[in-house]
């Protein structure tokens, strides 16, 4: 037995879900002040392994776990978050857990408000105690502050962009005065570049203060910068786990996928010069991504990549050609014009498009896989419809959609049971790659695909990338990727547009070299700071 | 055990408990005097009346309209196409049909308007249905009075005008359907025409969700925003589910006349929507996901128990207390129901 035991403890646990093994003999310990990145692909069981420390009920119901976790070296076994809470461990989940309708305040300190008494409370009891808001606000701004980012406190959180709302859910697990052990599951997946500078300084001034992290990222980079130690999950096993200070991010990629990665080569510049599409005086109101005044042309047969801060329009721009927000302005596709605010004509037209928001416009959650394929193109071109009766109706044929779905799962690997899974119950990778097929199986011209590796590991990004790069090759479809990521963007464009304040800033070919990219994002930022 | 389990899983608690509540009660059934056969009957009769009230509860869950608590509005349609119907003149079985036909043009137009409304207050849809349904009741009870109609058999008979609140459809559609290739079996009367007509009703329902529209409709209540992502004109589509909706409660409500022998008019609608809704909800729907075997096992628990509770409890304690029992059961079930509708819901 060591001198003291270490804060958090999990031994040998297993878990299965209906047979399908998850999770085998995972062992790890954390001490007090220690980082500890968790890294793995999508379906590697980084976060079943979070939900099984945090007792959450999804995991009793489907028939528990093994092995045991110990805190402080006493054995615990939490059969509700609730019960985590008030242990000290604090969880920030990947999707947001606020309450969009009130303020980062209200969100931060929820259930745990600052009260004032009335005479209402000897009547009805504690529960009638009035909030005192200004002791609320003080709190607020001093869980704000220990993450060291500039966030009102009194902005509601439908109203913030992506960035703010992750600061906001961190500064609620600090705000709790017990915290010992902070679970972050991917928390600079949705932030830029600055952002996420801001938040692994933060972390680092928490682990000195001596509360030890879980941190769960793909991006390696950054794990490797902040951590302590490294733990590589795969397949539901630890492959590798060692102090950080003695791996490479290389290693670490290595190990997750448990291939080779090769450095995806960039091709020779393309010339290509003739326009197909023309954006003209764009303006798209978008919550948080406002477009201003876009004028852009995309050549036949290019990849433009459309680069950017977060909050600066980049989003917007496939959004509003795509008539999913109120637009103005321009759009001609060969010369003639398309409509704005008519998602239907821009789909005619052939036009695609892959949204960045998965689970709310990308996917069908509660239906199979198939269904989220073939619907479009059933619904826009009447395809994998059956006539029946002689013609009198046309039914959906479900066997077509079927065959097409079980195309698209070979070709892009998408992991799942088989077709009739419900897109809910897959990951986050393999869902991306769904509405990959969806936009594929609609045959499109024009593909615009908006953030299409946010929050997916290193292999599904991989196939992701290649199989836009292969279908612009092989069909010649002309593709207009946006994203935060520049060095995707770089790998695989022939130009990218740079937008900042919804307007574009600049279009360079890929080649330049990044510095030339980082200048036109920054260039104006610094400009607009200095202007208020 | 596993087996057992995931069998479990797949009906559901709750329909698990009633169905053995409702076995119990047929098997308790001949113990304390009640007749199988006649029970047997009952329950398949009160599932084919009200068959087709629980089947227009699918189109608006699919399009994420919720539960259709304004189907008094299309049971209103239903009347109005059976009291002219008679007014016209139409006897016999064929007049069933011609009120159907009367019925569709003013279903369509409640619908189209009701669809309208509902599409102005998305998210808030099931209580504006409930008000439409009560407030579409209370102006009918004026219109029952004032319209001309003229034939003796419907009018009141001292003033000579203005509709009775009951008025039989005797020599008119009178069980249209239920004499229909009926079978009888001893005690037992098997009224397969009106099956036959609810199966069919149920089979074009059925393909109707199988179409390009009836897709669309289910991706609406899936997801809205994906199904605008992909092209869909949400609104038309949500106003088809309302008009659907509302034709098949005007066609339900013909339907359970022609077997009951009688139309309720003024305040006849008003609770219809409820045992609808309950029906459909114990047969496993949630609020944006139903089946038509969710309809067909829904109507047929609730309306067995609805049947064989008072029945059997009056036999027991030897004293009428069926209406009491009948009161307390339905909206017990009804109750019951409503508290379930949370799970299955979009979170």
């Amino acid at each position: 037995m060591k001198e003291k035991a270490p804060l958090l403890e999990m031994r040998n646990i297993t878990k299965d879900f209906s047979g399908n093994i998850v999770l085998k003999d995972v062992s790890f310990s954390i001490e007090p002040g220690e980082i500890l990145g968790l890294v793995g692909e999508n379906g590697a069981g980084k976060t079943t392994l979070m939900k099984i420390l945090f007792g959450m009920t999804v995991i009793h119901e489907t028939g528990g776990y093994g092995g045991e976790i110990l805190l402080n070296g006493k054995p615990v076994m939490y059969s509700s978050p609730l019960e985590a809470l008030d242990d000290g461990i604090g969880m920030v989940h990947q999707e947001f857990s606020l309450l969009p309708g009130f303020t980062a305040t209200e969100n931060i300190l929820l259930n745990r408000e600052s009260t004032k008494y009335n005479f209402v409370t000897e009547l009805f009891g504690d529960r009638m105690r009035t909030l005192d808001r200004v002791e609320m606000k003080e709190r607020a701004e001093k869980a704000i502050e220990k993450i060291g980012v500039k966030l009102d406190e009194q902005t509601l959180v439908s109203e913030m962009p992506v960035g703010h709302k992750q600061f906001t859910e961190i500064a609620r697990e600090l705000e709790k005065s017990n915290v010992k052990l902070l679970v972050l599951d991917e928390p600079t997946a949705v932030l830029t570049e600055s952002e996420a500078e801001i938040l692994l300084h933060s972390m680092r001034r928490l682990s000195n203060e001596g509360i030890a992290i879980i941190f769960i990222s793909h991006r390696l980079q950054e794990c490797k910068d902040i951590t302590d130690k490294i733990l590589v999950l795969r397949d539901g096993c630890i492959i590798q786990e060692k102090a950080t200070s003695e791996i490479s991010v290389k290693e670490i990629a290595q190990a997750m996928v448990g291939r080779e990665i090769k450095a995806s080569l960039r091709d020779e510049a393309r010339d290509i010069h003739k326009p197909l599409l023309n954006i003209k005086n764009l303006w798209v109101d978008m919550p948080g991504e406002t477009v201003r005044d876009i004028t852009l042309d995309i050549n036949e047969g290019e990849i433009l990549g459309i680069g950017g801060l977060a909050g600066q329009g980049k989003l917007g721009i496939p959004n509003g050609v795509m008539g999913l927000y109120n637009s103005g302005g321009e759009v001609l596709l060969k010369g003639e014009p398309i409509p704005l605010n008519n998602p239907l004509y821009a789909l005619n037209s052939k036009m695609a498009f892959v949204s960045e928001d998965r689970r709310e416009v990308g996917l069908l959650l509660d239906e199979p896989i198939d269904w989220n394929i073939a619907f479009s193109a059933m619904q826009v071109q009447n395809r994998f419809l059956k006539p029946v009766f002689g013609g009198l109706v046309k039914l959906r044929d479900e066997k077509a959609m079927e065959e097409v779905a079980d195309h698209y799962i070979e070709t892009l690997e998408i992991k799942c049971m088989s077709s009739k899974q419900k897109a809910k119950e897959l990951s986050g990778g393999n869902q991306q790659k769904v509405c990959l097929a969806k936009a594929f199986t609609l045959e499109p011209e024009v593909l615009f695909v908006s953030e299409p590796t946010r929050g997916i590991d290193v292999g599904a990004k991989k196939i992701v990338l290649d199989t836009l790069k292969r279908y612009n090759r092989e069909k010649g479809t002309t593709i207009v990727i946006v994203s935060s990521e520049l060095e995707e963007l770089r790998s695989i464009s022939d130009r990218i547009a740079i937008v900042d304040d919804g307007k574009v800033v600049g279009i360079l070919p890929a080649t330049e070299p990044s510095t030339a990219f980082g200048l036109l994002m920054l260039g104006t930022v610094n400009n607009g700071e200095a202007a208020k | 055990m596993n087996v057992v389990r995931k069998i479990i899983e797949k009906t559901g608690w709750p329909r698990l408990i009633i169905g053995l509540f409702l076995l119990s009660l047929f098997i308790l059934a001949p113990f304390v005097g009640v007749k199988i056969s006649t029970s047997l009957k009952d329950t398949v009769v009160r599932f084919g009346m009200n068959g087709i009230l629980v089947l227009a509860m699918v189109p608006m869950i699919h399009s994420g309209c919720g539960l259709n608590f304004g189907l008094p509005l299309g049971i209103i349609a239903g009347l109005l196409g059976g009291t002219m119907a008679m007014e016209l003149g139409a006897t016999g079985p064929i007049s069933f049909f011609i009120a159907i036909l009367i019925a569709t043009p003013f279903a369509v137009l409640f619908g189209w308007g009701y669809g309208a409304l509902l599409n102005r207050v998305k998210g808030g849809e099931m209580m504006i249905a409930t008000y439409v349904g009560f407030s579409s009741v209370a102006f009918m009870c004026m219109m029952w009075l004032l319209l001309p109609y003229k034939n003796p058999t419907m009018v009141w008979g001292y003033g000579g005008t203005g509709l009775r609140t009951t008025i039989s459809v005797e020599g008119y559609y009178l069980k249209a359907l239920s004499n229909f290739l009926k079978i009888e079996i001893g005690g037992f009367t098997f009224p397969t025409g009106m099956i036959l007509f609810v199966a069919f009703l149920c089979f074009l329902m059925w393909l109707f969700l199988r179409t390009k529209t009836g897709t669309a409709m289910t991706a609406i209540g899936s997801n809205p925003v994906y199904a605008k992502a992909s092209g869909i004109k949400i609104d038309r589509i949500r106003t088809i589910s309302v008009i659907l909706s509302t034709w098949l409660g005007a066609v339900g409500i013909l339907i359970y006349q022609q077997s009951f022998g009688f139309m309720q008019l003024y305040m006849g609608p008003f609770y219809m929507a409820f045992p609808a809704v309950a029906a459909i909800l114990i047969g496993g729907a949630s609020i944006n996901k139903a089946s038509i075997l969710n309809v067909v096992i829904g109507a047929f628990l609730f309306q067995g128990i609805l049947t064989m509770t008072p029945s059997v409890m009056n036999s027991i304690i030897q004293t009428d207390m069926s209406e009491v029992i009948r009161i307390i059961v339905s909206n017990g079930m009804i109750i019951y129901a409503l508290t379930r509708v949370v799970k299955g819901a979009r979170k």
